[in-house]
């Protein structure tokens, strides 16, 4: 039996409006360990929001629920704000989809790095800035010293995306939480980001939430899969087994794919039963 | 031996020195050229709009009932019988110079006056933006943050107030409740009446002025006169600072930089001061530049209540009494300022922004 690291159970996320409450994510449980744990659906299923709600970030008025989020049998959700910030980067990190906007412009890439090992590890700044050239090697990034006297313009999207990764894994967090990393990229370096993620996870024994939108990428690269769908989780399987998936919603998202083997003509076009979004959350629990 | 060798090889390595020399110097003559440019326009409009006014320059120096020999001396004398690009060499000639020519209202030469009156607005329009900026930009700060709480409400209103009550009702009123009533501050003027021309003018900005000399009673008394005019300019800046700051404040807290370095565990303090803030920077001192050159170009209105001798209510009588040597003079070294600190604002720029490089 695989150790768990985290436990979500009945998680809502609900946003006021003048129309109403607005949930974005309705009920949804699963539970992670050492594993790499793919969440895919289509805009607006809630995927990024379930990432975004296991580190409380989701801002007021946004408002988060669930009968419990355990990290290691702790409950996030009792924990202080104070305390949440020992939990983010420590212990739970996230890469978010584009390098462009997630790295500061006005600081340099040394800082940022440093400032995130810092933020957790009292040592000094050398100490620190030797560390980070560590990192920037470990995802592949040759002449990081000029690397980190450099600002986020000057690098391109697959360098950036690498030294997110670098910048989000050095304070060694149990729990990495990737926001679709590879979607604003180029196909030619998606592949290679990916691969400098995956094994810097293998070898630390983490747990990985990888958020996409994108079927075969995650069934490539995931040990198991949730699909969403209007906030909920339709339905779970082992990655390799995605292609045999029964729910009508993930069938139709396979069958609306090109394929290269059996080329057709007019791709299927997705038909939406409202009874989908109704149906219980399938939950996600090993 | 073993000291020469090399054990440091992981500290951070800076570029040679020529690097950085060429691209600073290369940055220091555009700099200079443009400013020699510009000025030259400024002074070329202000030269032309001196010709056109329908004003003869004669007649008002001689008087209606001079004789025509008198006249023509005095037409001769301005360099008037001269082709126009000739008499706006001379202009050039004497304006670098610093030679504005003479004011007719008192027949002292114009730069006199200007050295005069500029010091007093740019210690009443120092001071103000101080104010402004002291004040404006944490409250803009917060009230984005705490967008739509009690103090985003609180800062709007005053923000509203500050911009649309005409400032000299807030002036007038200010006057009769902190001067009439309260007697909390001096009244109109520099200073009182016992202290005029005590200490030795070096700046001519009567607080530093005093400083200087320690004389701390007439420091006192400037003081108590300049700071409801001052705090009345601050209320105007701080108004329209603190509404921009909310503005950029906002939208770089939207940004994703911003969840990254919530995503660290980062506090909320220096979330919004170390990443959001230094981001808005550059658009921000756009705003304080433009505030500060717009009160050093003289609020005409606060310093006529409050007979502060500065170059706004300078320019405002001369041009009434078509004293036009000393509008003009006035005219460039507005223009001047307005020069000065954009460059200035400019080169603020690429200290704090990396991408303007």
């Amino acid at each position: 039996m695989m150790s768990v690291l985290l436990d979500v159970e009945n998680l809502w996320v609900k946003f006021p409006t003048r129309q109403g409450v607005f949930d974005a994510v309705r009920g949804v449980s699963f539970t992670l360990g050492r594993e790499r744990l793919g969440i895919v659906g289509e805009s607006g299923s809630g995927k990024s929001m379930t990432g975004r709600a296991i580190l409380r970030l989701i801002r007021p008025p946004g408002i988060v629920e669930a009968d419990h989020i355990n990290l290691e049998g702790v409950n996030l959700l009792d924990k202080t704000e104070k305390e949440m910030r020992d939990v983010r980067g420590q212990r739970i990190s996230m890469v978010m989809q584009d390098p462009k906007f997630s790295l500061n412009p006005v600081m340099t890439i040394g800082d940022q790095i440093i400032e995130a090992y810092r933020l957790h590890n009292s040592v000094s700044k050398s100490a620190a800035y030797n560390k980070s050239l560590e990192m920037l090697e470990a995802v592949s990034i040759r002449d990081s010293e000029r690397v980190m006297r450099a600002y986020p313009h000057e690098m391109s999207g697959g360098m950036g995306q690498r030294i997110m990764i670098a910048m989000m894994l050095i304070p060694n967090p149990e729990i990495l939480i990737a926001d679709e990393p590879t979607s604003a990229l180029d196909v030619s370096v998606q592949r290679q980001v990916l691969d400098i993620m995956d094994k810097l996870v293998k070898e630390r024994g983490m747990g990985l939430i990888f958020i996409s939108h994108d079927l075969n990428l995650v069934a490539d690269f995931c040990d198991r899969v949730l699909i969403m769908y209007a906030g909920r989780i339709v339905e779970v399987c082992d990655a390799d087994k995605l292609h045999d998936a029964k729910h009508p919603y993930t069938r139709g998202l396979l069958n609306s794919l090109p394929r290269l083997d059996a080329p057709r003509d007019r791709l299927e076009v997705l038909q939406r039963d409202p009874a989908w979004s109704d149906a219980p959350s399938v939950s996600g629990r090993v | 031996m073993a000291l020469t060798e090399d054990n440091n090889e992981r500290r951070p390595t800076r570029a040679p020195l020529s690097d950085t020399l060429w691209p600073a110097l290369k940055t220091a003559v555009r700099t200079l050229s443009s400013i020699a440019v510009t000025l030259l326009g400024l002074l070329f409009i202000t030269f032309i709009i001196g010709r056109v006014m329908p004003i003869d320059p004669v007649l008002s120096i001689v008087g209606e009932r001079a004789s025509q020999s008198t006249y023509d001396a005095v037409y001769e004398q301005l360099g008037l019988d001269k082709p126009l690009i000739v008499q706006f060499l001379y202009y050039l000639w004497d304006v670098l110079h610093l030679d504005f020519g003479t004011s007719l209202l008192n027949a002292r030469p114009v730069s006199e006056d200007i050295a005069r009156v500029f010091p007093a607005t740019l210690e009443l329009a120092t001071l103000g933006i101080l104010f402004g900026v002291i004040l404006g930009v944490p409250l803009g700060v917060l009230a984005a943050v705490r967008k739509g709480s009690w103090i985003d409400q609180v800062a709007r209103v005053l923000a509203l107030v500050g911009y649309s009550m005409p400032i000299f009702w807030l002036g007038l009123m200010g006057l009769l409740i902190f001067y009439g009533i309260l007697g909390w501050v001096g009244g109109p003027g520099r200073v009182g009446i016992f202290y005029v021309d005590v200490v030795p003018s070096v700046t001519g900005m009567i607080l530093i002025d005093a400083a200087l000399d320690g004389n701390w009673d007439v420091f006192k008394d400037a003081f108590s006169h300049i700071i409801l005019p001052a705090s009345l300019l601050g209320y105007y800046s701080l108004a329209y600072i603190s509404r921009m700051t909310r503005s950029f404040m906002l939208e770089q807290l939207s940004a994703e930089y911003i969840t990254t370095a919530r995503v660290k565990g980062m506090s909320e303090w220096d979330v919004i001061w170390k990443h959001a803030f230094k981001n808005i920077r550059v658009q921000l001192i756009t705003v304080i530049a433009l505030s500060y050159a717009g009160l050093l170009e003289g609020s005409v209105l606060t310093e006529i209540i409050f007979s502060w001798p500065g170059i706004g209510s300078y320019i405002t009588t001369a041009l009434l009494s078509a004293d036009m040597n000393a509008v003009l003079g006035g005219t460039v070294v507005v223009g001047l300022v307005f020069i000065l600190l954009n460059i200035f604002s400019d080169l603020l720029y690429k200290v704090f922004d990396p991408r303007a490089k």
